[in-house]
């Protein structure tokens, strides 16, 4: 038991440390176990930046060979034809379709994720959470091709009654117009990476809204907030950042995603207006469906259309940083 | 305003652990009642079932009456989140919402209320940054964060957050353990303000705090670890502090106690 509180006590003096400790510590490392800690991990963060030099050295030395040689414009041609006296060939179609298709999963998965996430963390019976959370993780584990097959053979098949609905009611808008054909399209594309994403967003919000402190919490209930409020107040502005860096891994799955893809999409080299009617196609997927028949040349140029996408995720990463640092001060990170 | 809490027979548990055991106790409107005892004697316990926090934890229960007034808070129908609005806490680690700035941190409340005019916001924000001794240091950057301040001037923010509201009761469980002295005298003097209109409950490891601050004092004890904490004595804090009529409370505050 603590009566020390009643008379103030001088604290007891600090062992102060002698002149050679104080100079090693100010000199940093000398002992072996840190010089090779330091090592490793200095040399692992060196490792990451020349895998990635690499990768965009290669990629930017293989695309310029095509893109130098390409009669249309790489970047607004409706086209992929590398076989063509001369070849041409655009990304127009596959950035559209890549970003589009990214988006819709993005707009489906993100909401779901976070009401999945707060209701394990504060709505769901402690009994329920781990079930739940193990179905979760199940979900991220199935490989993308089994998506793709499932996509293929049960979601298409399913998706004739949402299309024709839509059609029904918001075809007047063009964007889900639906004329005719098997519903392969952007949107079907959408559904199914929403579905692919799902998982990992859930998880990281799951722990990022687990980790809001007990105390602002309290803060809240204190004030006479409701559970929704509490939420409201403390739990979603705490885990604004995570949910962001979360939805950010999700897109990152999305705007990669291959298999998938290209077991439901019919693919064509044209922009669609509605969502709806199929054709369209995504880097990820044009590159696989054509590289094992592509000739040297035809791989230079799929090269070049990955580096775009690899452009486009750096562009995304960086904006979502972006978007977290403008905050910075209100995280909650100096709490 | 300033309410008087009547409990009787209060008996809170942990799942199956009794906490504290059969309290009764009666704490006048406009004055400052402190609970002081060892560790683990069931004061902060005591105090969050007095807003109806404790049941907040997983197994928190509450057996007993507790009266504001005449109105039951555990009574049927009594809804825990109006009895907070009702009596206002402040909490042992400064805790102001880091992710709001100063202004929206006292607004905090207000806007959960809904029961205020939108012109009338900032004065009510200034009034209580007023009330709580706070408002000469934030009224350039009221816009800025509540976690850049340091912490005396944070567990002020959270003072002026609660007052805000205008509580009946205004409970505060060991509010300066995390504050440097200089910073306990400014929330010291503090509480000699707010009694003038408020009902103060104060939990502190202090004895000293307790009688400096306090009109009246109780004492928590607990006859062994895993025991049920219980009241062994309230009085006036004079009296606690020179003539205790319990030996148990003069050995603890004296420190001759265990």
């Amino acid at each position: 038991m603590d009566i020390s509180t009643q008379k103030p006590q001088s604290p007891p003096p600090l062992p102060q440390p002698s002149v050679t400790e104080q100079k090693r510590a100010a000199r940093g490392a000398t002992r072996p176990g840190d010089r090779i800690f330091l090592g490793l991990t200095r040399g692992s963060g060196i490792l990451l930046l020349v895998i990635m030099a690499a990768i965009a050295v290669f990629l930017t030395y293989r695309a310029s060979l095509a893109i130098s040689k390409d009669e249309g414009n790489f970047l607004t041609t409706f086209e992929w034809n590398t076989g063509a006296v001369p070849p041409v060939f655009g990304i127009a179609v596959l950035a559209f379709g890549t970003v589009v298709s990214s988006i819709i999963a993005m707009v489906i998965a993100v909401p779901i994720a976070v009401a999945i996430a707060l209701f394990l963390t504060h709505y769901a019976p402690r009994r329920l959470r781990g079930p739940i959370s193990y179905v979760i993780d199940l979900l991220a584990a199935v490989p993308s091709i089994v998506y793709g097959l499932w996509g293929a053979l049960i979601l298409v098949p399913h998706l004739n009654g949402l299309f024709g609905w839509l059609n029904d009611y918001l075809g007047w808008t063009g964007v889900f117009s639906w004329q005719d054909g098997p519903p392969r399209s952007m949107l079907t594309v959408g559904v199914l990476l929403a579905i692919m994403i799902l998982p990992i967003i859930t998880n990281v919000s799951r722990e990022v809204f687990r980790q809001v402190p007990q105390m602002h919490e309290e803060a809240a209930l204190a004030l006479g907030a409701t559970r929704w409020e509490v939420i409201r107040m403390a739990v979603l502005p705490f885990g604004r950042s995570g949910v962001i860096s979360a939805s950010m891994l999700g897109l990152g799955r999305a705007l990669g995603e291959t298999m998938a893809v290209a077991t439901v999409l019919s693919p064509s080299f044209t922009i669609q207006t509605s969502l709806l009617d199929p054709g369209g196609g995504t880097f990820a997927q044009n590159i696989a469906s054509k590289f094992s028949e592509a000739t040297e040349f035809g791989r230079d140029a799929l090269i070049a259309s990955g580096l775009v996408l690899f452009v486009i995720t750096l562009l995304v990463n960086g904006a979502a940083r972006a978007i977290i640092a403008r905050r910075k001060e209100y995280s909650g990170a100096n709490a | 305003m300033a309410k008087r809490i009547d409990v009787s027979g209060l008996t809170a548990y942990y799942g199956s652990h009794k906490a504290i055991e059969d309290i009764s106790m009666t704490v006048e409107p406009r004055s400052v009642t402190a609970f002081i005892g060892p560790s683990g004697c069931g004061k902060s316990t005591f105090l969050r079932t007095l807003n109806r926090m404790h049941e907040v934890t997983s197994g928190g229960r509450v057996e007993g009456k507790v009266l504001l007034d005449d109105e039951d808070l555990y009574g049927a129908g009594i809804d825990p989140v109006s009895v907070r609005r009702e009596v206002g806490m402040v909490f042992q680690r400064p805790n102001p919402f880091p992710t709001m700035s100063i202004f929206d941190n006292v607004a905090a409340g207000l806007r959960l209320n809904g029961s205020y005019k939108k012109s009338e916001l900032g004065d009510i924000v200034e009034r209580s940054l007023k009330g709580a001794n706070l408002w000469n240091e934030v009224k350039d950057r009221l816009n800025k964060p509540g976690s850049g301040l340091s912490g005396g001037q944070q567990q002020r923010l959270c003072i002026a957050r609660a007052i805000a509201v205008e509580p009946n009761v205004l409970l505060m469980d060991e509010p300066c353990s995390a504050l440097d002295p200089i910073s306990t005298l400014a929330i010291e003097d503090l509480i000699g303000e707010l009694k003038e209109r408020f009902t103060i409950v104060i939990v502190t490891h202090n004895m000293q705090q307790a009688a400096r601050v306090s009109d009246r004092t109780a004492f928590f004890n607990l006859a062994a670890v895993g025991q049920p904490g219980k009241l062994i004595e309230i009085d006036e804090t004079e009296r606690i502090f020179s003539n205790p009529s319990v030996q148990a409370t003069e050995d603890y505050i004296s420190g001759r106690f265990g």
